[in-house]
């Protein structure tokens, strides 16, 4: 038997079944339709969806954590190098930056500033970058299992948590021990350190949609990241520098308004007493993580049905 | 083997030879479908999947001619379109055990992705009863982390909750008969305690709609036994089974219709006799 005739009288045998009277040869579209049968590939509603992500809290978790296990499993140190890379990293900054280039001179307690302005910026850097690549490189994965492909996006953000969350350690103590007082306001570490992991989901939602289809984004997003960095005022005090460029003062306020900026300035705030950012600072965090969060879920969300496709 | 003639039975008893009083106006009642309701339909199904990296005979990869054909063109020759599947029709019913068959590059990897809902249609739709799912986790496990790790990486990425992985964590290490390598990186296994491992984590889970790819039996021929034993207890208990394999005596064994893929589309869809003995012609 030779397929349309078969395809057609399965139709028509399933259409017997229940008792219509078959008219030839039925759609299969509708065949499907009388028998409850849904779109193997249909994209669910944004609050389903949202569920679905929940009930798949535990694999997110457990692919988080285990790709953080098995990046160092290698190395004879292991875990410990989740230490000792931002420790290394700031210390290099710290001979460039502070010492050669002699930005310390201008800014009190500098060490504090610039390990404040790297970690944080880190963490959303390798979310972001985590995030464009996160759909590109699983496609196998995302062709073998069923599950809210925002799951992966989301995991390496996770990821990226947890090792923050050891940089915080670090940066804790150095900020001690160059002789900054614990005040109240450090009850607020974890509000902006939630705050920024919300607009990191969020920007690694969006970029992974992008990441998904436009391949040469992984190239290009280096350089795009290093602009970031050097925009964001990591090494030094934005406004002093616009002034002696001599660019206008709403310049400044652009770059501070940046995600990046805000989330440090905010967090250099709470940890160093002699710092005094810009007053509207945490409203430009609390606004990119809302915006961030809403606009990566919906966008990422839109083309579910379609990152298998490659 | 009793379970094996006993599923046989069951699955002949299913098979619509027996001629049935309300066939009027089917043309060829010989092999009208099986009783049942309708689990899988296939309609006109097409799939693309994008290939990237892929130069063609004249051009090689490296930067000169990537920039040539920049300026020549303008276009994005480094992605290449694959139509692996042409309109492909069927419908499948509860208690069905289908075999797809075709030499490699036909599809059939490709068919049951679109109908696990894996692969987007390009054309047609897929309409399924229930969630299908693929049999295999490799995707999901990670080389450098422990056995024990991986299972439970494995069974949360199948869609388990921690109360069902602690459940089946020592029935899984006991199936793949690894025992304290269960402990070390994946990485370390032989080929075969891999496979091993995979298969038990895989198997885990039961399934409405199962779609088996082929090569899942492997190891030493004591698991091979183990594994497919195994297969055909997931068989019954799931509604729809879709079996792709090369080994035609599997598929003869445990199937009661075989569609057969060519380039992309059914040269051939009945029972395994009919079919298996043109497709051995071919």
């Amino acid at each position: 038997m030779s397929q349309p005739e078969s395809a057609l009288a399965d139709a028509q045998a399933g259409g017997r079944k229940n008792g219509a009277p078959p008219k030839g040869k039925e759609p299969l579209a509708k065949l499907a339709e009388r028998h409850g049968l849904r779109r193997a590939i249909a994209r669910p509603s944004l609050p389903a969806y949202m569920r679905q992500l929940w009930d798949r809290r535990h694999f997110v978790l457990t692919y988080a954590s285990s790709k953080n296990v098995s990046k160092y499993s290698g190395s004879m140190l292991g875990q410990l190098w989740q230490v000792l890379t931002p420790m290394l990293n700031a210390a290099i900054y710290f001979l460039m930056f502070g010492v050669i280039l002699g930005a310390r001179d201008d800014i009190e307690n500098y060490t504090a500033f610039l390990i404040t302005g790297i970690f944080i910026f880190t963490y959303t850097q390798r979310s972001v970058s985590g995030g464009a690549k996160s759909i590109s490189g699983n496609l196998s994965l995302i062709r073998a299992l069923h599950f809210p492909r925002a799951a992966l996006p989301l995991a390496y953000t996770i990821q990226e948590f947890q090792q923050l969350a050891i940089s915080m350690g670090v940066l804790i103590a150095v900020v001690l021990v160059t002789g900054e007082p614990v005040t109240w306001l450090w009850l607020l570490i974890p509000v902006a350190l939630f705050l920024q992991t919300l607009f990191n989901i969020g920007a690694g939602l969006v970029l992974a949609r992008i990441g998904a289809t436009a391949r040469d984004m992984n190239q290009l997003l280096p350089f795009i990241m290093r602009t970031w960095l050097y925009t964001s005022g990591v090494f030094f005090v934005i406004a002093p520098k616009i002034e002696q460029a001599g660019l206008p003062a709403f310049v400044a306020d652009i770059l501070y308004a940046n995600p990046a900026a805000a989330y440090i300035e905010f967090m250099r705030d709470i940890l160093i007493s002699g710092h005094t950012p810009r007053p509207w600072i945490w409203m430009a965090c609390v606004f990119w993580a809302v915006f961030a969060l809403i606009v990566g879920f919906w966008y990422f969300w839109r083309a579910e049905e379609r990152y298998g496709r490659g | 083997m009793a379970e094996l003639t006993e599923e046989l039975s069951h699955v002949k008893s299913e098979e619509p030879d027996v001629p049935k009083p309300d066939v009027k106006v089917h043309p060829k009642p010989a092999t009208a479908a099986p009783p049942g309701t309708p689990t899988v339909i296939v309609d006109d199904l097409h799939i693309i999947y994008r290939v990237y990296g892929a130069t063609s005979d004249a051009e090689k990869g490296n930067a000169a001619n990537a920039l040539m054909r920049l300026i020549r063109r303008q276009g994005r020759p480094q992605m290449r379109e694959v139509h692996a599947i042409k309109g492909v029709s069927f419908v499948a019913h509860h208690g069905d055990a289908i075999g797809v068959i075709g030499r490699n590059g036909s599809g059939k990897s490709t068919l049951l992705r679109a109908i696990a809902g894996l692969l987007p249609p390009h054309q047609g739709a897929v309409y399924t009863d229930g969630q299908p799912s693929l049999l295999g986790v490799n995707a999901a496990l990670m080389r450098e982390l422990t056995g024990d790790r991986n299972i439970v990486l494995g069974c949360y990425a199948m869609g388990m909750k921690p109360n069902e992985v602690k459940e089946k964590y020592d029935e899984i290490v006991d199936f793949s008969g690894i025992g304290e390598f269960v402990q070390f990186p994946m990485s370390t296994y032989s080929s075969g305690m891999g496979a091993r491992l995979r298969f038990a984590i895989a198997s885990a889970k039961a399934h409405d709609v199962l779609l088996i790819d082929e090569a899942l039996a492997t190891g030493d021929r004591d698991f091979k036994r183990k594994s497919q034993e195994r297969i055909k207890l997931m068989r019954k208990q799931a509604g729809t089974v879709f079996l792709v394999a090369h080994n035609l005596d599997v598929i003869e064994e445990t199937c009661n219709r075989v569609i057969w893929l060519h380039k992309g589309k059914i040269k051939m869809d009945g029972d395994p006799e009919t079919v298996l003995a043109a497709y051995n012609r071919a």
